[in-house]
């Protein structure tokens, strides 16, 4: 194996990477605050992309249009989604909601479904920015480089918003301790909208730079990888965000390694590998990388 | 009247913590409400504050019916709780504790102003501004938990247990900010188990035992009253 097999392996699994981690984050808040694992959340990144996909069929909008439309309209369902399935449940336990988000799942990916038929649609970007360039010794489109940026500038945007902002700081304190936050006037309902609305919109985000690599769209499009970013979040430690982070692009570059590394007889079982990585990595920390063991909560 | 609790009940599933109180304090009074562990006081306060379902009764605050508004509107109107083991985000600086105290404040320099004030009444909170408050001694956690209370400017507060686990000095700095609060004009509800403690700052005090106030009165002839004395000031003075 020569090196540069290596690192081409290494430069695409971390582009993979950066798109779990985009969507392990959207998890990660939200169970920081409710505790809730929201399985749906993949899915929101299926239906940012079929929108995209329509606005730019139907009404032939820039793309840049497109993705802002379908980051309105997709948080708008992610915000429906918590007012309808997850705040009535407010007080119940964390396995109630986790069914909860489980029917969800299983609800929006019937509805695509029925609207856009179970047939793979081909999500196909303008040229310019799909078709691949050398720079140094990769191969690499605009829309992979722009993976790297995105995911950039939003851990960076993140950050900033967690550390140096009012709301930033609620949505930290309502996560170690929501009665707490309650009594000193924050509004829960209102810090959690906003982790949906982050959590949304990055999905979406996600899913297009997905969809973009593998030229397709399909109702179920986002449940498996939006399970790897779970595990990714997992692997980190859940409710840690740089644990999350961590974890997609561990399980990013393991899954390309193993694709790249394997015989091809094998390469059809990478999904089973991440899975079988995270268990591994649970045995050996059971609170992922990153967590730290938190005992109950009040 | 500042506060006003009309016949509350509160029921966790079968079992009834708060058996009907009722229970006044008026504007710039220090009231205790004093009793034994389980006696039923921290879920009064929690049901004032909005955290826990009430069964039935009403709760008044500066005269206007509180009882179905939510945690915020609450705290919103002047009326904030310091909750039992003060509750600080451990995990967030002293003043992001502090910022978090002021959180329904819309004006700025009013946050600013209560900072400065809430500082200059804690000296330590402004040395330990940057660190993250699970670093702080338990007398400097419960100087956090009440100053990151005044910093909405409340007019009334209501402190559950604030001696919980600190020393009789601390004990004793913790009660003097109290009294010094009076002249701030800030109305308090005091919830102690130290009755003796309670007694000496307060005005008035209810004595609640098993879910039900069982006797009340002013501070002074609490203090002289035989079944006080036997039942919560350990026999003779």
């Amino acid at each position: 194996m020569n090196i540069t097999y290596f690192l081409t392996i290494l430069v695409s699994g971390l582009k993979l990477g950066s798109i779990y981690a985009i969507v392990a984050i959207g998890y990660s808040i939200v169970y920081g605050i409710l505790r809730l694992i929201n399985f749906a959340h993949g899915d929101i990144m299926t239906i940012g992309v079929y929108l995209i996909l329509v606005f730019m069929n139907t009404m032939g909008l820039p793309l840049f249009v497109c993705v802002l439309l379908s980051v309105a309209l997709s948080v708008g369902v992610g915000l429906l989604i918590e007012r309808l399935a997850y705040r009535p449940l407010r007080d119940a336990t964390e396995e109630t909601t986790l069914i909860s988000s489980l029917a969800v799942s299983a609800l929006l990916q019937n509805v695509l479904q029925i609207i856009f038929s179970a047939q793979r649609k081909p999500f196909l970007l303008p040229k310019s920015i799909s078709t691949p360039m050398q720079v140094g010794m990769f191969k690499l489109s605009v829309i992979n480089i722009a993976t790297y940026v995105v995911t950039a500038v939003f851990l960076v945007l993140l950050y900033a918003l967690l550390k140096k902002t009012k709301i930033g700081a609620a949505m930290r304190a309502c996560s170690e301790n929501m009665r707490a936050a309650r009594l000193m006037g924050v509004n829960v309902n209102r810090v959690v909208m906003f982790a949906f609305f982050i959590g949304s919109a990055m999905a979406v985000v996600a899913g297009l730079l997905l969809a973009g690599e593998y030229k397709t769209v399909y109702p179920s499009l986002g449940f498996v990888p939006g399970l790897k970013a779970f595990c990714a979040a997992v692997v980190g430690g859940i409710g840690s965000l740089g644990g999350a982070v961590t974890g997609a692009f561990v399980i990013g570059v393991a899954e390309i390694l193993f694709q790249g590394l394997m015989p091809t007889t094998m390469t059809a079982y990478r999904d089973a590998f991440v899975f079988l990585l995270m268990v591994a990595v649970l045995l050996l920390r059971p609170n992922g990388l990153f967590g730290k063991n938190e005992g109950g909560r009040s | 009247m500042m506060l006003e609790i009309k016949d509350l009940t509160v029921k966790y599933g079968g079992i009834t913590a708060v058996d009907g109180i009722s229970l006044h304090v008026d504007r710039g009074e220090i009231v205790a409400l004093v009793g034994a562990n389980g006696a039923g006081k921290s879920t009064t306060l929690l049901a004032v504050s909005s955290l826990v379902k009430i069964a039935s009764g009403q709760i008044c605050f500066e005269e206007e019916d509180v009882t179905k508004l939510p945690a915020d509107a609450i705290v919103r109107r002047g009326l904030v709780q310091v909750p039992e083991g003060r509750q600080i985000f451990t995990k967030l600086t002293v003043a992001e504790n502090l910022l978090m105290g002021s959180y329904v404040l819309s004006d700025h320099a009013r946050a600013q102003k209560n900072q400065a004030f809430v500082m200059e009444l804690f000296p330590i909170l402004k040395e330990r501004a940057k660190q993250s408050a699970g670093t702080l001694s338990g007398g400097e956690q419960q100087m956090l938990a009440i100053g990151r209370a005044l910093m909405s400017s409340p007019k009334m507060l209501l402190l559950d247990e604030p001696s919980l686990g600190l020393s009789p000095i601390l004990t004793q700095q913790v009660f003097d900010v109290l009294k010094g609060l009076k002249q701030a004009d800030v109305t308090v509800l005091l919830i102690e188990q130290n009755a003796y403690d309670a007694l000496e700052i307060s005005d008035r005090a209810y004595i609640m035992e098993t879910g039900q106030i069982t006797l009340e009165g002013r501070c002074e002839d609490l203090l002289h009253d035989e079944r006080i004395i036997s039942a919560y000031l350990g026999g003779d003075l």
